[in-house]
């Protein structure tokens, strides 16, 4: 007797059997990769820099991309993740939201342990499925050389960020930006608003007045859509300093550079290690030396100064040998964070828990 | 001999009861046929194969045992949900505030595990849980409820308010207090142990929230349709002040009114911890509350509609998924399509008033017809 799971069973079975020929045919020499994204492609930040690294390996040969936006980190994330794999036969899959990983990522890379995931924010630890890898880069490195650039700007000598939640990674961005700028001038202060969330438009609206009101001159931002903030800024005459992807035509006037993510390096590596059958790392990262970050060209007001301190910074790093967190270092209570002569080299594990906002950041957590 | 013949207007009796039964139903056929040519109209003049789109929603949502999944995964949290909205309608009262009641409920249910012994089995576990769930959920809308009878204050704009201080107490509570402290970038309760957690319906990919929704649909049509206490509750919703004159105790019934529905959608966010993330965390908030507004007016408030407009939403949202990776096209299409669906159920709704004079019309000729039959068998 047919019960109703044995339908579902075999109309299932049907339903596949329609697209599996396709792909099958193909499977051999093509691969199709899967891109997922919690906003919109075009929202001029964290996912238009996903979608800028997707449309690269698009062009890669042998390389078929299926993408999908405005997937919440819900069961539609995991229902698109086995859309993809069993409806277009992808085999490699990009989530590229930070909040896709626990539970939704682990489910479905134990379900399904041929196919590759790539996440993008480094949480893979030892003991979670092997087919996921975490990819992720030191922006702060960038973040430093955006607050150099605009140290030279300020005139007010008063920086604005406008950051979404006090976590690791946002504190970690406003430090370095605030290190920067304290390094061409040890004077200026950062003023930092808290909107509570990735994407506030209204708040950050308002929070980027507040701080043109308050005297700051040049604003920043860790937000999934810089947008508002960097058209807020230009519009009331302040310059700015991009993060994600490159806001420089939201504001032709100020833009003075930015903290971009360059993804297709770490896209390229996945690509290439599923074409070629090879192993692939569960941990990918790396800074302006590896190329998963880099910096918006230079606005009209940057300097030949600021540029030329600025490109001297960016290619020590590039060297390897400029570190941003080293002490002596204290908070902006003056309690002592970094003792001093030990040095963090970005690769430091222990900078990935920062709770802490340096000596010049007017703000608290 | 039967006589077929009819004058001319009135169908025959057969036909006229067929007209009956598919009656209540004609407005939602009638906005799905407009939604769809209105969607393939949209699709060609932007030049875009609009037939082919219509093929997919339909594909996507309900062509295949994935495609059924997928809709009934995302239809079953807005069961819950639109409960919280057809509830407090059954009193006349406007509740838009689910997605705080949502959030709480899972907050509360986050916070069971860390509270009882860690070796308590799943049946007791579980069943904590939810009641902690519809707990905080139910006295959160009660509150909205509360404030309308005692203090009268608008619950439409009170819920949408309540709901964003739930949000920011949620949000508080989570990244403060209640953190887990491993959870350093996305910020979350201590996660659920497995034990704890809920798991799929047999053979199935689709968690047991959608069992529990179905029955907290039909338990609530029963309750409104066929209870002496639902009654009231739309003698109430129906005149305000004639159920007051009957003596019918008027606050109370909105209260429990209120505080039902707030305990649906709190009944949801306890499956969206225990079934899907696994903690409390901002995960939570994917507009699963507003949502229901939408399904429990596309219901116009029945609790059994609610479940077939859940799964039309659902599959909406499941085929929003195909129509990208097939057509390329961008999410908002999903959002036209939806947008659409409710923009023509609300102008079909104008065909009420007709409904009512071809029910009248048709009822009249199936009856003249049955009497003609009763004479013959007296006859």
């Amino acid at each position: 007797m047919t019960n109703r799971r044995d339908f579902f069973k075999s109309a299932g079975a049907l339903a596949l059997g329609g697209l599996v020929p396709f792909e099958s045919v193909f499977a051999a020499s093509n691969l199709t990769v899967g891109v997922i994204y919690v906003g919109s492609r075009g929202d001029f930040g964290y996912n238009q820099a996903q979608a800028q690294a997707a449309a690269i390996i698009r062009k890669l040969p042998n390389v078929k991309v299926v993408e999908e936006e405005n997937v919440p980190e819900t069961v539609a994330v995991q229902k698109t993740m086995e859309a993809m794999i069993e409806q277009d036969g992808a085999s490699l899959i990009f989530a590229t939201s930070f909040g896709y990983f626990d539970p939704h990522v682990l489910k479905m890379a134990a379900k399904y342990p041929k196919v590759r995931f790539a996440h993008c924010g480094g949480l893979w630890k030892s003991g979670d499925p092997a087919n996921i890898t975490s990819y992720f880069g030191y922006i702060d490195e960038c973040q430093y050389l955006n607050g150099v650039v605009a140290g030279h700007a300020s005139k007010t000598k008063k920086l604005g960020f406008v950051a979404a939640k006090p976590i690791p990674q946002v504190l970690r961005n406003i430090n370095a930006f605030t290190l920067g700028a304290r390094s061409v001038d040890p004077s200026i202060v950062t003023h930092v608003i808290f909107t509570g969330d990735w994407s506030m438009p209204v708040k950050e609206a308002e929070s980027t007045n507040s701080l043109v009101d308050q005297g700051c001159d040049v604003i920043t931002c860790h937000v999934d859509g810089p947008k508002v903030v960097i058209e807020t800024a230009e519009k009331r005459g302040a310059m700015s300093c991009g993060y994600h992807a490159s806001q420089a035509a939201l504001a032709p006037r100020g833009y003075l550079t930015g903290a971009e993510w360059d993804w297709a390096t770490p896209y390229k590596v996945l690509v290439a290690a599923a074409q070629n059958g090879t192993a692939t790392p569960n941990i990918l990262r790396g800074g302006l030396k590896e190329g998963f970050v880099k910096m918006s060209p230079y606005g009209v007001k940057v300097t030949p100064d600021a540029r030329a301190n600025a490109d001297a910074i960016k290619a020590k790093m590039i060297a390897g040998d400029y570190v941003i967190f080293k002490g002596p270092m204290t908070d902006n209570k003056g309690i002592a964070v970094i003792p001093a002569g030990t040095r963090y080299a970005q690769t430091d594990i222990s900078l990935e828990s920062m709770n802490y906002l340096v000596a010049g950041v007017v703000g608290q957590i | 001999m039967r006589t077929t013949a009819t004058p001319a207007g009135v169908p025959s009796a057969g036909i006229a009861r067929l007209l009956l039964a598919v009656l209540p139903a004609l407005p939602t056929l009638c906005a799905l046929v407009g939604t769809f040519l209105l969607f393939a109209l949209f699709l060609l003049v932007q030049g875009q194969p609009g037939v082919e789109a219509i093929r997919l929603v339909v594909e996507g949502a309900f062509g295949s045992s994935f495609a059924w999944q997928s809709t009934l995964l995302r239809a079953a949290p807005l069961m819950l949900t639109a409960l919280c909205v057809a509830l407090p309608a059954q009193v006349g009262l406007i509740v838009i505030g689910g997605e705080g009641a949502l959030a709480l409920g899972g907050l509360a249910a986050a916070v069971v595990p860390q509270a009882i012994p860690h070796a308590t089995p799943w049946f007791v576990a579980t069943p904590l849980m939810a009641l902690a769930g519809m707990a905080a959920g139910g006295v959160w809308i009660g509150a909205v409820g509360a404030m309308r009878q005692w203090r009268g204050v608008n619950e439409t704009i009170s819920s949408l308010l309540m709901s964003y201080i739930a949000i920011a107490l949620f949000k508080q509570l989570v990244e403060g207090p209640l953190r887990d402290p491993a959870s350093l970038n996305k910020p979350s309760t201590l996660p659920v142990p497995d034990a704890m957690s809920i798991g799929s319906l047999p053979g199935l990919e689709v968690h047991w929230g959608l069992f529990w929704g179905l029955v907290a649909c039909v338990a609530a049509w029963i309750f409104v349709r066929h209870s002496t206490k639902g009654f009231a509750m739309r003698v109430v919703g129906g005149n305000n002040r004639a159920a007051r004159l009957v003596g019918l105790p008027v606050d109370s019934l909105a209260l429990t009114a209120c505080v039902l529905g707030g305990a649906a959608a709190g009944l949801a966010g306890m499956f969206e911890v225990a079934a899907v993330q696994g903690s409390a965390n901002a995960s939570l908030l994917a507009g699963y509350g507003y949502a229901g507004i939408l399904v429990a007016f596309a219901a116009r408030h029945n609790p059994l509609a609610i479940v077939v407009c859940a799964v039309m939403i659902g599959g909406i949202e499941a085929s929003g998924s195909l129509l990208q990776r097939r057509l390329e096209l961008p999410d908002a299409t999903t959002l036209v399509l939806q947008g659409l669906l409710f923009a023509n159920l609300l102008a079909w709704e104008a065909l009420g008033g007709r409904i009512a004079a071809w029910r009248v019309k048709l009822q009249a000729a199936a009856l003249e017809e049955s009497g003609v039959q009763l004479e013959r068998t007296h006859a």
